[in-house]
């Protein structure tokens, strides 16, 4: 009875002594940043370069700031609560990196007005302390079209595609016209993996589609997994969100490269210098936010030419989606010289001509 | 030859029958230290974050409930279940049926807006419940099929079944193509139970309510008397009268009307909407709950608090000093490892014998 006794005032004690060292911290004076990543931070994808920002924001404001992250956050129930206990912990600003976050992300701003909310690729700022962010993936998956065109012999590309969202049917959709822009009669197979991140399933497709005869592989999912069966395979890849050579080095053509880091040491800065506000950021290559992996495994004159496509791009010369563009029923969509709005793009619900897919509806 | 024997004791210690949860709660705790010592923290405050930090706020208690609600809900139906003897493995179908039998009337008719909608949406998610958890009972009791795997593959069913749905017929229209249903109207909402203070809604009012009457029919009514007694002697159960059929049938349907209820609740007060996944295995780490709670409606509901205890501790941790998100599954692991190892040796010594014995020897029995 004594050591129970015992036991428990001590237990007490710690448990006090404790809370007592947490208070103290939370009055430190750096700001404090918060990531929440849906996938593992090891994904090498879309989880693992949001990471790779939270480490520059590190780097570049060392002890003005403090970091904190959440992996593996399941979209639904449970998002909502580890958002409000990042609000609750201090953190003055908080990245929520997927867009399932998106409904949660604005009830907990709801409740802290005082904290900064930054939503990626969501639509939705109920709040004026929500930001959103996301960025013009399309303008690389345009590159990406030119140089499958370019190095295909069978005139086809598989594409592995998470979910029929707007975001995704823009990139399909970009990868076609810079592949036609080569070859008119290039063909784009689909295959609807409906998760962000599952390599299993992700490698399953990569093989339908290769023994489909496509020798092209590009995906909008976030694992490592298709680049590595095209490796298997010997067939040409392109890597999604970070660079993912070392998992094909003899496949991977490019890489569209996520690079959050510029955007999440700027909107740390402004939270810590109190120039705060809300934002809806769509920023591309010409910002710095999308970056092209070296290319490599390809002739010079196609990385020439994808060289000299990217520099248009950026410079603003030329724009993706420039008509004249047809939808897939072959209707017309973009006259001769029209460029498109971005509403237009961010609503994207149908494909364009030449698209060998039935758009899920 | 060494050999390692289970020998069942002659009798077993009242005592450390009431204590085995403690005790195993207590391994897991000295295994869960030795675990951070390993990966490098300092195992004090790691408990600390894991398992008293989430207990300090207000806040932070109503995400208990609301992670608890489930556990518990699910975890005093599939008591009924395992005292009677019917091993009912798929309450996460159950739970995700009853959810989408719920949701109908947000999802399929939005346009029928009035107060009796949430009361319509709860029993709905009864029926549909009770009556999902109706197949493999009827099963078993017409054609003697084995329950526990035809229960569990209709947890596949009903989750592809989901699937399906927010993908396709109930996918929100204005939902930019995302897979998930409209947001329920004002009138489907399970309300909190005190706002001011944070989320935890009537779910869990539901799961005390459920496991005090639960707990008050198991034993103080000849219903309660019946289950035991069936599931202890089903020949015993015959002489005095009771049917063995309509048991299994009573059992399944009570826990899969709960496991619907907990489904409805979960989705109508935390989630707002139906997606491709609305639990993360609540039906599943409800079994753990239920044996945690030694199949005792009240041990339930301290059982679901510890679980979902674990859950929250893990994130707390995970912020607080950086530990990986799969260590609450390793908790979890443990705890329910050392909870059937304590059982275990409760009615089983251990015998280490240097002797290779002759055929015969009785072969420990399993201990579920």
């Amino acid at each position: 009875m004594r050591t129970k006794k015992t036991f428990l005032a001590l237990t007490a004690a710690a448990v006090l002594g404790l809370a007592a060292a947490g208070t103290a911290q939370a009055q430190d004076d750096p700001t404090k940043a918060c990531f929440i990543y849906v996938g593992p931070i090891g994904d090498f994808g879309w989880s693992y370069q949001h990471h790779q920002g939270l480490l520059q924001v590190e780097e570049e404001l060392g002890d003005d700031v403090e970091t904190a992250y959440l992996e593996s956050v399941p979209e639904g129930a449970d998002a909502e609560r580890a958002i409000e206990r990042f609000a609750r912990s201090g953190c003055d600003i908080i990245f929520t990196t997927s867009f399932g976050y998106m409904d949660p992300t604005n009830k907990v701003a709801a409740k802290f007005p005082d904290v900064k909310f930054e939503h990626a690729t969501g639509y939705k700022r109920e709040h004026p302390n929500v930001a959103t962010y996301n960025s013009r993936f399309y303008e690389g998956r345009y590159i990406q079209g030119v140089i499958a065109a370019k190095m295909s012999e069978a005139g086809v590309a598989g594409y592995i595609a998470s979910f029929p969202i707007p975001e995704v049917v823009m990139g399909i959709n970009a990868f076609m016209l810079g592949a036609q822009s080569i070859d008119p009669d290039f063909k784009v197979k689909v295959v609807w993996a409906n998760t962000w991140f599952d390599p299993g399933k992700e490698a399953d497709a990569a093989k339908a589609l290769i023994d489909q005869g496509v020798d092209i592989i590009t995906q909008h999912t976030d694992s490592t997994a298709p680049m590595q069966v095209a490796a298997e395979r010997g067939i040409k890849a392109f890597g999604q969100a970070s660079d993912m050579i070392e998992f094909g080095p003899e496949t991977q053509l490019t890489s569209i490269v996520d690079d959050w880091g510029p955007y999440y040491v700027e909107r740390v800065k402004a939270v810590r210098d109190g120039t705060w506000e809300q934002v809806d950021v769509w920023a591309g290559l010409a910002e710095g936010h999308v970056v092209m992996a070296p290319y490599t495994n390809m002739p010079d004159d196609v990385k020439a030419l994808a060289e000299e496509t990217e520099e248009k791009i950026r410079s603003g010369e030329f724009h993706p989606f420039t008509g004249p563009v047809n939808k897939q029923d072959g209707t017309s969509w973009l006259a001769e010289g029209e460029v498109t709005d971005d509403g237009t793009l961010l609503g994207m619900n149908f494909y364009v001509e030449g698209v060998d897919d039935q758009l899920p509806n | 030859m060494m050999r390692v024997e289970l020998v069942k004791r002659p009798q077993q210690s009242a005592l450390f029958s009431a204590l085995s949860p403690f005790i195993a709660l207590l391994l897991t705790l000295v295994a869960g230290a030795i675990m951070f010592l390993f990966l490098g923290k300092n195992p004090v405050d790691a408990l600390y974050y894991f398992f008293i930090e989430p207990l300090l706020e207000t806040w932070s208690l109503h995400e208990l409930a609301v992670k608890a609600a489930p556990l518990i809900l699910i975890g005093v139906g599939l008591s009924i279940c395992y005292l009677s003897n019917n091993w009912n493995i798929g309450a996460e179908g159950q739970f995700i049926i009853g959810a989408i039998a719920g949701s109908i009337l947000p999802v399929v008719f939005p346009g029928f807006q009035s107060w009796i909608v949430l009361p319509l949406m709860l029993l709905m998610g009864v029926v549909g419940g009770a009556a999902y958890a109706g197949i493999p009972a009827w099963l078993k009791a017409r054609f003697g099929t084995n329950e526990i795997l035809t229960s569990l593959m209709l947890v596949y069913v009903a989750q592809l079944f989901l699937d399906w749905l927010v993908r396709g017929p109930w996918r929100n229209p204005e939902g930019f193509n995302f897979p998930e249903t409209r947001s329920f109207h004002a009138y489907a909402v399970l309300p909190e139970i005190w706002p001011a203070s944070g989320r935890a809604h009537w779910g869990f009012i539901f799961a005390i309510v459920a496991a005090l009457v639960l707990w008050f029919v198991l034993s103080r009514t000849l219903k309660g008397f019946e289950v035991k007694l069936i599931g202890q002697s089903p020949r015993a159960g015959r002489f005095a009268g009771f049917s063995r059929a309509r048991m299994v049938i009573f059992a399944f349907l009570v826990s899969g009307a709960l496991a619907g209820l907990a489904g409805i609740s979960e989705v109508s007060g935390a989630i707002g909407q139906l997606r491709p996944s609305i639990s993360p295995g609540y039906g599943f780490t409800a079994i753990i709950v239920a044996f945690l709670g030694r199949l005792n409606p009240l041990g339930i509901i301290a059982a679901g608090l510890v679980l979902a205890l674990s859950y929250l501790g893990g994130e707390a941790a995970q912020i607080s000093i950086g530990v990986s998100d799969k260590v609450a599954r390793a908790f979890q692991g443990m705890l329910l490892f050392f909870v059937l190892a304590c059982d275990t040796l409760i009615h089983y010594r251990i015998r280490i014998s240097r002797r290779l014995r002759a055929k015969g020897v009785e072969a420990p029995a399993g201990h579920a």
